[in-house]
């Protein structure tokens, strides 16, 4: 088959004083691209073909190509991961677009996402998030029997719902706000589920939303564009539970007190 | 203070000050659509009831500046809202795209600060009477006949037409409005959920039906009457 | 090249406690004034960057990857091994220590198996606590399953994304180190070579891969977690990003390197489609718990597979195998596989295939059941080939999965380079010549969580604390020599893009030194290796620059030494006349089955580097088995 592909290429990184350092759309036309083709792939024989005509290869990231590492995250058609629901953009094959097809391959556009090059974007505002509470504070040593304390397998299970979250950025992508909600109220949710989760329950939601409205990301306004393109499909309740929490452990919040030693690290 | 500040200067206390100021105002909306019905009982049933309420006094002006700071808190909070929203993208897609959001959650800016400008408008029109002189005149010299003033307002097309239009936009903006209210408040449940959307779905039509229903009652009822 | 396994003495149960008894410690005030430097983010290396980190000592960490929580141990499916023994049926440590020992067909240290079965317990406890959402049954307890190799049912699963869980587990215990800023974490940077100061290491020169930049840390101890070699096959079910290059280079530092042929071929992953194939995809071995192997009894058969009656099909693993029937390991059910596909059975358009097929569990449990339990799986696999798994069979082929070589460690996982740590697949490991299912996992943890972070300490309590303030010019020599390579790579200017040498050479690998292995064979992938390497540096296309992202720069510099590495590699089978789990000489086989030469060749193979062009140097641990005794290992 063949297609007719528009890419952002931009070969500085972004900047706060210029964001889309003078990128461009630029149009690619590819021939001979079988329909078993994952779509990466199909990248990889464009920039193939793009060496060897000695013009720049396009950059991407990607790494297991299995759809769980959660490199990849090309915005094609304006959808994070393409057409086919509950998949990443690795696992996209060119079966699903026809031939002929003209298709728009795009970086993932939020301020908190500052592109590098071409379609690959800095995601470390996720790592920061999750550096600020995403964790149980259990250090490595010898922890009760793992049979010790029961989680009840309707609770294992919705923990797990949350925690199959990737990390990809697409629900950034894809809000109409760049809210990152839909990630960080995963994390919320995989520890809230879990009795292991309870005693920093409070100060997890506090920390994660802190640092989530630091990095820039917008505000949820219940579109649920984020859920439906997921590739883990993780459902918008895991926000509504975020912000439950939060507001939560907001009431709840004492005044600081001098009495008490020791940070809140 | 400054922790209450605090909270809502954060993502999700600016959610839920759009949740909970869109309650009362919803609440608001409610009460004032059982308001706008007593019209259907005829002239001395809306005027009486517009006369109880002028009769408040002071309890009424207690009631106008809490309404008032509700509204004002909503809107504000709408806006930095937005504002951070749209700063969080600087460079649009080239090509965009949407799979599930709704046609109201996608205008409630464009359909909440339509209604702003429509209450500016009723305000002028029916409360302090700036606009439409000649239809608010005939409510006579102590004030006290409010149902003729309605009905020869909404007699005349071009105003029962625009009270229609933003009777639909209140409808999407309490649709989308009153579903998130839940959601902004943590309820989210498999079976629950489609419910809430459901029952939101029903009472924005309720009260944007009731509304226009109000408005038509001259046009329809009364000139057939006449006829 | 000295090898010198320090294995304590005593009885195998208590090797370990004496000698976490008798490593000297270093005071809780002066850990921090030690430096370690710890390069991979997986699941060994961010345990042991995080472990290491809460006991005090500084730690930098560095990954290629955008984030440590993308390192390849994310793809882990199955599950993860710990001789709990929660089920009642008779597992015990000492029967996972047996069972890795036998299913490496006698090629680990038994030592360190003993230890990695005593620790299994507790890296599912350490989970736990972390937040694992581990599968549970409805009491609450900890549920399990059964997998490939083992009679028992000892591995712990979450849904077919166990290795994602615990990395992510891992993952958290480190980001909540870099929060508290005990560690700093290095993204985006690639190690490119090591340091050795005075026969020490002492630090790591990486390539900066947003800037180019390329730069030099210094610590007082480097650790080594980096992965395995799969890619040198160019498709293998590894990442695209994974590589040699940090262990390469620390071999041509002075490590030894052990028993590089030693290559697990998996033996459920969905077969190649074309050319374009740029990494092939493995359906988790927990699928044999449930599905059935099969290739059709006729020769050439057309019929689709559901057409087919049970009476003209062949459960061939079932048939040869009756005791373990579909979950025998790894390497017999591989070779299997290959055997039936050469008699011309195999399945596909391309004959290299053979069937999984779940008709028969789906009739027993219903599709609910096998939904529950693989559902992912079978999403993904219909995903991809666009064939639905509920209807008919899977199709399915070996691929390489794992390399169980690696950089030879002693027992306190120090390489022969002092103050050089190597954890998880980087190292030779205790999975002797083939690895059981849901061992990786276990090895990788058991290193990182509760090893290293032990006789790291050993190490550095003898050493003088630097904090990684060294001045010495064999910092810059280093540096200088990784930037030269990386001029050279970008002045070829050739006409081949770097995949192009890539897949040359993954070609050559796979028929010479893949599932069967020939003299003959090895010896002419030899030449055309060399050939190729010859080829590389003379025609190889790099565009753009150093001094920016440069993806194809990173490929280059990463397929260069899997060009130097697949020699060593077919060297080292060339020289193991033998076969032995995941290394199948033909001319060493008794009735299909692979045949060990315990007389000379119950040992591992460690090559030290001789120079440029020089021919490596073999030499060889001895192994020896006290404890379970060598014996033909057998799955009828």
């Amino acid at each position: 088959m063949k297609v007719k592909l528009h890419i952002w290429r931009q070969s500085k990184a972004s900047t706060a004083q210029n964001f889309a350092q003078d990128g461009k759309m630029v149009v690619y036309e590819l021939d001979n691209v079988s329909k078993d083709m994952s779509f990466l792939e199909m990248l990889d024989f464009l920039n193939d073909k793009l060496t060897r005509e000695g013009e720049l290869p396009v950059a991407f990231d990607h790494d297991c190509r299995e759809g769980v590492c959660g490199s990849c995250g090309i915005v094609i058609d304006g959808i994070p991961h393409g057409p086919q629901r509950g998949t990443t953009t690795c696992q996209l094959h060119m079966r699903s677009f026809k031939d002929g097809a003209e298709i728009y391959l795009e970086p993932m556009r939020a301020k908190a996402f500052p592109v590098l090059k071409d379609l690959v974007v800095n995601r470390s505002a996720f790592d920061r998030v999750v550096q600020a509470g995403a964790f149980i504070s259990v250090s490595t040593g010898a922890p009760k029997d793992a049979n010790a304390i029961l989680v009840a397998k309707d609770a294992a299970e919705k923990a797990f719902d949350a925690a199959t979250c990737i990390g990809c950025g697409a629900c950034v992508a894809a809000c109409k706000n760049a809210s990152a909600m839909l990630f960080v109220g995963a994390k919320v949710s995989h520890f809230l589920h879990l009795p292991q989760g309870q005693p920093e329950r409070d100060r997890r939601a506090r920390n994660l939303v802190t640092a989530m409205d630091k990095e820039g990301f917008g505000n949820c306004t219940n579109q649920n564009e984020c859920e439906a393109v997921c590739p883990k499909e993780i459902s918008v309740r895991v926000i509504a539970e975020m912000n439950r929490e939060f507001v939560r452990a907001k009431l709840r919040e004492e005044p600081p007190s001098h009495k008490r030693v020791g940070g809140d690290g | 203070m400054s922790w209450l500040c605090a909270f809502w200067r954060s993502s999700i206390g600016g959610k839920l000050t759009m949740a909970v100021t869109g309650l009362l105002l919803f609440g608001f909306v409610v009460a004032h659509l059982l308001g706008n019905l007593q019209l259907l009982g005829g002239q001395e049933k809306l005027n009486a009831y517009a006369k109880m309420l002028h009769d408040l006094g002071s309890l009424l002006w207690v009631a106008r500046i809490g309404l008032l700071l509700i509204f004002v808190l909503h809107i504000v909070t709408a806006i930095r809202l937005s504002r951070s929203n749209r700063s969080a993208r600087p460079v649009q897609y080239a090509k965009s795209a949407t799979l599930q959001a709704s046609f109201a959650s996608r205008s409630m800016l464009f359909s909440g600060l339509s209604l702003l400008g429509f209450v500016i408008y009723h305000l002028l029109h029916f409360t302090l009477g700036v606009v439409h002189v000649d239809e608010v005149a005939k409510k006579g010299a102590d004030g006290h006949d409010v149902y003729s003033m309605v009905v020869a307002s909404f007699s005349k097309a071009p105003v029962a037409a625009a009270y229609i239009a933003f009777q639909v936009l209140l409808f999407f903006h309490l649709q989308h409005g009153l579903q998130s209210f839940a959601q902004t408040l943590g309820l989210h449940h498999a079976r629950y959920t489609p419910m809430i959307k459901s029952l939101a779905f029903l009472l924005a039509l309720v009260v944007a039906g009731g509304n226009i229903l109000v408005v038509l009652y001259p046009s329809l009822w009364l000139a057939k009457g006449a006829a | 090249m000295k090898l010198d396994a320090r294995i304590p003495d005593g009885p195998i149960e208590g090797k370990w406690e004496k000698r976490r008894f008798d490593l000297k410690l270093v005071n809780p005030a002066n850990k921090r004034k030690y430096k370690v430097l710890v390069v991979g983010s997986g699941l060994a290396g961010a345990s042991a960057a995080a472990s290491m980190a809460e006991l005090g000592y500084q730690v930098e960490c560095f990954c290629f990857q955008d984030s440590p929580r993308r390192a390849h141990s994310i793809a882990a499916q199955g599950g993860i091994n710990a001789a709990k023994n929660y089920r009642n049926d008779g597992d015990s440590v000492w029967r996972l220590f047996y069972d890795t020992v036998k299913g490496g067909d006698f090629r680990a240290r038994e030592a360190n198996v003993y230890r990695l079965a005593q620790l299994s317990v507790n890296i599912i406890d350490q989970a736990v606590a972390q937040g694992v959402p581990f599968a549970r049954e409805y009491s609450g307890l900890l549920d399990n399953r059964s997998f490939g190799g083992a009679q028992v049912s000892r591995t712990f699963y979450a849904r077919g994304q166990t290795g994602q869980q615990l990395l992510l587990g891992a993952y958290s215990a480190l980001s909540r180190q870099i929060g508290l800023g005990t560690v700093k974490m290095f993204p985006r940077t690639e190690m490119l070579d090591v340091v050795v100061i005075d026969g020490h290491a002492k630090g790591i020169v990486v390539r900066d891969l947003l800037t180019g930049e390329i730069r030099t840390h210094k610590g007082d101890a480097v650790v080594l977690a980096t992965g395995g070699y799969g890619n040198v096959f160019y498709l293998s079910t590894n990442a695209k990003g994974c590589n040699v290059t940090a262990t390469w280079r620390a071999y041509k530092r002075g490590a030894g390197f052990a028993n590089p042929c030693y290559t697990q071929i998996h033996p459920t992953c969905i077969p190649v489609s074309g050319d374009h194939q740029s990494k092939l995809t493995l359906m988790s071995e927990s699928l044999r718990n449930d599905g059935r192997v099969w290739v059709p009894l006729k020769k050439g058969e057309k019929r689709k597979p559901i057409d087919i009656p049970d009476s003209e099909r062949d459960y061939y693993l079932e048939r040869k195998y009756p005791s373990f029937g579909n979950l025998a390991p790894r390497d017999i059910a591989s070779r299997a596989a290959m055997q039936v596909c050469d008699e011309g059975r195999g399945i596909g358009d391309t004959g290299l295939g053979v069937y999984l097929d779940f008709r028969d569990s789906i009739a027993r449990l219903g599709k609910d059941a096998i939904a529950a339990r693989y559902g992912n799986l079978f999403h993904m696999y219909a995903r991809i080939t666009a064939e639905d798994p509920y209807s008919q069979p899977m199709r399915i082929f070996p691929a390489v999965h794992y390399t169980m070589g690696g950089l030879w460690v002693d027992y306190d996982l120090q390489s022969t380079i002092p103050g050089l740590f190597v954890c998880g697949e980087a190292n030779f490991s205790d999975h002797g010549s083939n690895r059981l299912g849901a061992s990786a996992l276990m090895q990788g943890l058991a290193d990182g969580y509760f090893v290293l972070p032990y006789t790291i300490g050993g190490y550095l309590a003898g050493q003088k604390a630097t904090a990684g303030i060294i001045e010495h010019p064999e910092f810059a020599r280093v540096a200088a020599e990784v930037t030269a390579m990386t001029k050279k790579l970008l002045d070829i200017k050739g006409t081949r893009p770097v995949d192009d040498f890539h897949k040359a050479l993954g070609k050559i690998m796979w028929s010479k030194c893949g599932m069967a292995r020939t003299e003959a064979g090895l010896k002419d992938a030899i030449q055309q290796i060399t050939k190729l390497r010859a080829e590389f540096w003379r025609d190889v296309k790099v565009l753009g620059s150093e001094s920016t992202l440069n993806q194809s720069l990173e490929k280059a510099g990463r397929v260069a030494d899997f060009l130097e590495f697949g020699e060593l590699m077919c060297r080292d089978a060339l020289e193991r006349r033998e076969s032995c789990g995941g290394h199948f000489r033909e001319e060493w086989q008794e009735l299909g089955e692979a045949k060990r030469d315990d007389e000379n060749f119950r040992h591992s193979a460690v090559w030290e580097y001789a120079g440029p062009d020089k021919t490596p140097i073999r030499n060889t641990e001895q192994l020896e088995f006290e404890n379970v005794h060598l014996a033909v290992r057998s799955y009828k």
